[in-house]
């Protein structure tokens, strides 16, 4: 169990930032003992992000004081805030690929500690194998798996005298094994004094985790508790708010005919870091989810783009209600009612220089949004504002630029964008991933009724318990080949671990033959 | 000490008023040129942007300027809509001239007007032959548009010279390297005979609205513009980017042609080496400084042929090098893109801490 000590270490006081049309903080009062592992929740856009950089010193308070060990101090950078002790390890990881472990760890560090290689390697190895994560200083980062490029971020904040470690989200990226072990090293830690700022989404796992939680909504605290002692309902409707409905337990259907089959897709990308896929068979019914677990980088998105047309397979054979269409282009596809949400949003699903109505018309002008070349912008913006109003966007209007919305709200306007296309078949990836709660709901609701009136879905996530919560058959992909796929309810955590892991050679032969 | 910020959403009101923000700093840096130079400023720059425009006269001229500008503006609004950087419209322009001079000269004692179809339709057709090279290298190579266009803008340059001194010199011009005076019906009809003015200002404004109304409520033009914007989201959307890259390359190739054969169909009436004093060049500042907007784009191109002819009235009226010209030019590019930041990102003041 953790320490428990009421030294405080950082105290933060009326915290307020504002930014061109939205308060991100306003006067937020937190406060972090020692040895505490302290979570930060709230939705997209509550003010966690700025709030940590903030403690991290990449962004300057307007008001409010920030007490570190009880002395009140002025972070001027993050520089200045890892002198203190205090290291962050970001979503996004910032290493370069090229090097080595060890190469990038250096690159951080003070010049003088970074001049004799050998030592470092030798000190790299001592601290990840003292909290159990095994790290070799000599691989490419290239090499390493995303949990293990991970580690290499939190043994760099190690390497210094470290006494706050931040985390922003620090579990969307792991298998769940990779998470046991990355919760092991954070609970070591705090067992030797360190603070813990812990950013999640995840309730189980901030109520395994952390002994102190801060609950932001809107800028604003509305909250705090001791996750040990509340239940993760309670904290989940300290969130939301009071009127959004939360979990709820879908029912699991069969489904009906063959809506999508592949067989025997076979693809090499031309990309050295993509993933070959070899002999892929799949079949999806109308009226079920089929969901694809798998740690990213194992041939999700070759599969997703050789459904969409993005990319056309090396061999094999797609067919769309009976239809071929391997070789059809994107367009021709989504005239046979197929529709896509791709994981990046930004930067794919919409543009983000562009409007919202300009938006709609990149995937849904099919839909009667265009007349012999030329395009009918009343109707477009008729669709763009039903998607708005249906899938309650959060925007300034429909001609907002897409960068201008949090991450859940443009993704409720993707995947409305494409539901209202009405598809046969939709493909979805990552349909949730760092979306707030709220967002989520609503996209799994969608999602939901999409299915029940017999529209087949695909949907390739990282999350599991939401794979488990709305598929109806549940499979993994692993190196570009799929494992079996089971009904929901008879596949266990183990057992998809297992298959994430790509244990499913021996089956896969055979269960291929029966699917 | 200062900072830049990022803003949320582009400000809309920076985009319009960074060339307002140019245009001043321009014309603050070239009082203290003239300044330096040891003229009187006010008199400079008067002398520079209102006398030539005091006149009937001097608005014709203008006009028979802003022809070639617009023209080959809105071919490389489209280039740059898709993000294809064609710096080349110089160099289809002069393939235009080369092209449409070389059929008018075949048509030496031609008395219909009509043979001004097939002289147009040569240069536009040389001209959309000079982009199809850059749009081949592109597609085919993935060679550099930046780097293809320039070479091409030089090649044709070359080619109009040894075609002036070769094979398209009057045998009967005293070895000078011009090519024979048009036959009359091969002249574009002026408006008034006082006047060079002709109707290739209407050409311009035609297709100032044609590549407007494309850009704006056409699929096509619906397309370059995500593909401009971001590759990934037209391969999403299934955009063919290869077929797009085509479309603008040949497009601008004509439309600049067009503007380089009604030039030598027009004001001059020959083919001579000087066909263009950086028409092409300058329509890339038009571009920019007019927002790829057709009004904005008809207000830049009527300041950068002010350009033109004000660098020469200083250079008549107060003997200044006619350079000026291209000074001016550069100033109002190298303004209008570091106004240009602040339509994404905002100056904020932050007070410097005591701690480094």
């Amino acid at each position: 169990m953790t320490l428990q000590t009421s030294t405080e270490r950082l105290l933060l006081s009326g915290i307020t930032k504002e930014y061109p049309g939205c308060r991100a903080n306003d006067a937020i009062d937190l406060r972090v003992n020692a040895g505490e592992t302290h979570a930060l929740l709230g939705e997209n856009g509550a003010g966690k992000s700025t709030l940590m950089k903030i403690i991290y010193g990449v962004v300057r308070p307007d008001a409010g004081t920030i007490c570190w060990q009880g002395k009140e101090v002025q972070i001027t950078g993050p520089a200045h805030a890892r002198q203190l002790g205090i290291g962050m390890v970001f979503q996004h990881f910032s290493l370069f690929e090229t090097l080595t472990v060890a190469e990038n760890i250096a690159l951080s560090l003070p010049p003088q500690e970074s001049k004799d290689m050998e030592a470092l390697s030798q000190r790299i190895r001592e601290i990840s194998e003292h909290y159990g994560m095994a790290l070799d200083p000599d691989r490419h980062v290239h090499t390493l798996s995303v949990g293990a490029q991970q580690r290499v971020e939190i043994v760099r904040c190690l390497l210094q005298d470290i006494k706050l470690l931040i985390l922003d989200e620090p579990t969307s990226v792991l298998t769940p094994q990779e998470v046991t072990d990355l919760f092991r090293t954070l609970k070591t830690l705090a067992s030797e004094g360190v603070s813990i700022l812990f950013i999640s989404h995840k309730l189980d796992e901030v109520t395994e985790l952390c002994n102190a939680a801060t609950i932001l909504r809107n800028g604003q605290v509305t909250g705090s508790c001791n996750p040990q002692e509340v239940t993760g309902e309670d904290i989940a409707r300290m969130m939301v708010g009071d009127d959004t409905p939360l979990n709820q337990d879908y029912e699991k259907t069969e489904g009906g005919d063959i809506s999508l089959a592949v067989e025997a897709l076979t693809f090499r990308p031309e990309d050295p870091f993509g993933v070959s896929l070899e002999g892929l068979n799949l079949n999806v019914r109308s009226g079920e989810i089929l969901g694809i677990a798998g740690v990213a980088g194992n041939g999700q998105d070759e599969l997703c783009a050789l459904l969409s047309g993005e990319e056309i397979a090396e061999s094999g054979r797609i067919s769309l209600l009976g239809d071929e269409i391997t070789r059809l282009l994107p367009e021709a596809r989504r005239e046979k009612g197929f529709a896509f949400v791709p994981e990046e949003r930004l930067g794919r699903g919409a543009v983000p220089n562009m409007s919202l109505v300009d938006n709609s018309l990149l995937s849904a002008s099919h839909r009667g949004l265009k007349k012999k070349g030329w395009i009918n912008y009343s109707k477009v913006r008729d669709y763009a504002l039903n998607v708005i109003d249906k899938y309650n966007v959060k925007c300034a209007n429909e001609d907002a630029q897409a960068k201008s919305l949090s991450g859940g709200n443009l993704q409720k306007f993707i995947i409305g964008r494409e539901i209202e296309q009405q598809p046969k078949l939709l493909v979805c990836s990552h349909p949730t991933w760092g979306v707030d709660i709220g967002a989520a709901i609503l996209i799994r609701h969608a999602l939901i009724a999409l299915r029940d009136q017999g529209a087949a879905i695909v949907v390739v996530s990282e999350d599991i318990d939401e794979l488990y919560q709305i598929c109806d058959r549940i499979g993994a992909i692993c190196d570009g080949k799929l494992s079996p796929f089971k009904a929901t309810n008879e596949v266990g955590i183990e057992t998809l671990g297992r298959w994430m892991a790509g244990q499913f050679e021996e089956h896969h032969a055979a269960e291929a033959a029966n699917a | 000490m200062l900072k830049l910020e990022k803003r949320q959403s582009d400000s809309r009101l920076m985009a319009y008023l960074s060339p307002v923000i140019a245009i001043v700093a321009t014309l603050i840096s070239g009082s203290l040129l003239f300044l330096f130079l040891g003229h009187n400023p006010g008199e400079a720059l008067h002398t520079f942007f209102i006398t030539p425009l005091q006149d009937v006269y001097g608005w014709t001229e203008l006009g028979i300027k802003v022809a070639p500008l617009v023209l080959c503006a809105m071919g490389l609004t489209l280039c740059y809509r898709a993000q294809i950087w064609n710096i080349g419209a110089e160099g289809q322009f002069i393939m235009g001239a080369l092209g449409g001079g070389y059929c008018a000269l075949q048509f030496l004692d031609a008395e219909s007007s009509w043979v001004l179809v097939p002289i147009l339709l040569a240069g536009m057709a040389s001209g959309l032959a000079w982009g199809g090279i850059a749009a081949l290298l592109k597609t085919r190579f993935n060679a550099n548009e930046i780097l293809t266009t320039i070479m091409l803008n030089y090649i044709a340059l070359n080619l109009l010279l040894w075609a002036v001194h070769g094979p398209l010199k009057d045998p009967s011009g005293f070895n000078f390297p011009e090519s024979a005076m048009f036959a009359d019906a091969a002249l574009l009809p002026l408006f008034n005979e006082s006047y060079r003015l002709n109707i290739s200002i209407l050409f311009a404004l035609f297709f100032l609205v044609v590549i407007w109304t494309l850009m704006a409520r056409s699929w096509v033009g619906y397309q370059i513009h995500v593909m401009g914007e971001d590759a990934k989201a037209a391969k999403y959307a299934g955009f063919n980017s290869k077929v797009l890259t085509w479309v603008v390359l040949l497009a601008c190739g004509a439309l600049a042609g067009l503007a380089g054969v009604s030039e030598v169909t027009g004001p001059i009436g020959q083919v001579v080496p000087q066909l263009s004093p950086g028409y092409g060049y300058a329509a890339i500042i038009v571009v920019f400084l007019g927002r790829m907007h057709p009004v904005g784009i008809l207000l830049a191109s009527m300041l950068l042929a002010l350009t033109f002819m004000g660098g020469e009235m200083v250079q008549i009226q107060m003997s200044l090098p006619k350079s000026l010209t291209g000074l001016f030019q550069g100033m109002l590019l190298f303004f209008l893109l570091a106004a240009d930041l602040l339509i994404g990102y905002r100056v904020v003041f932050q007070p410097t801490s005591s701690r480094a």
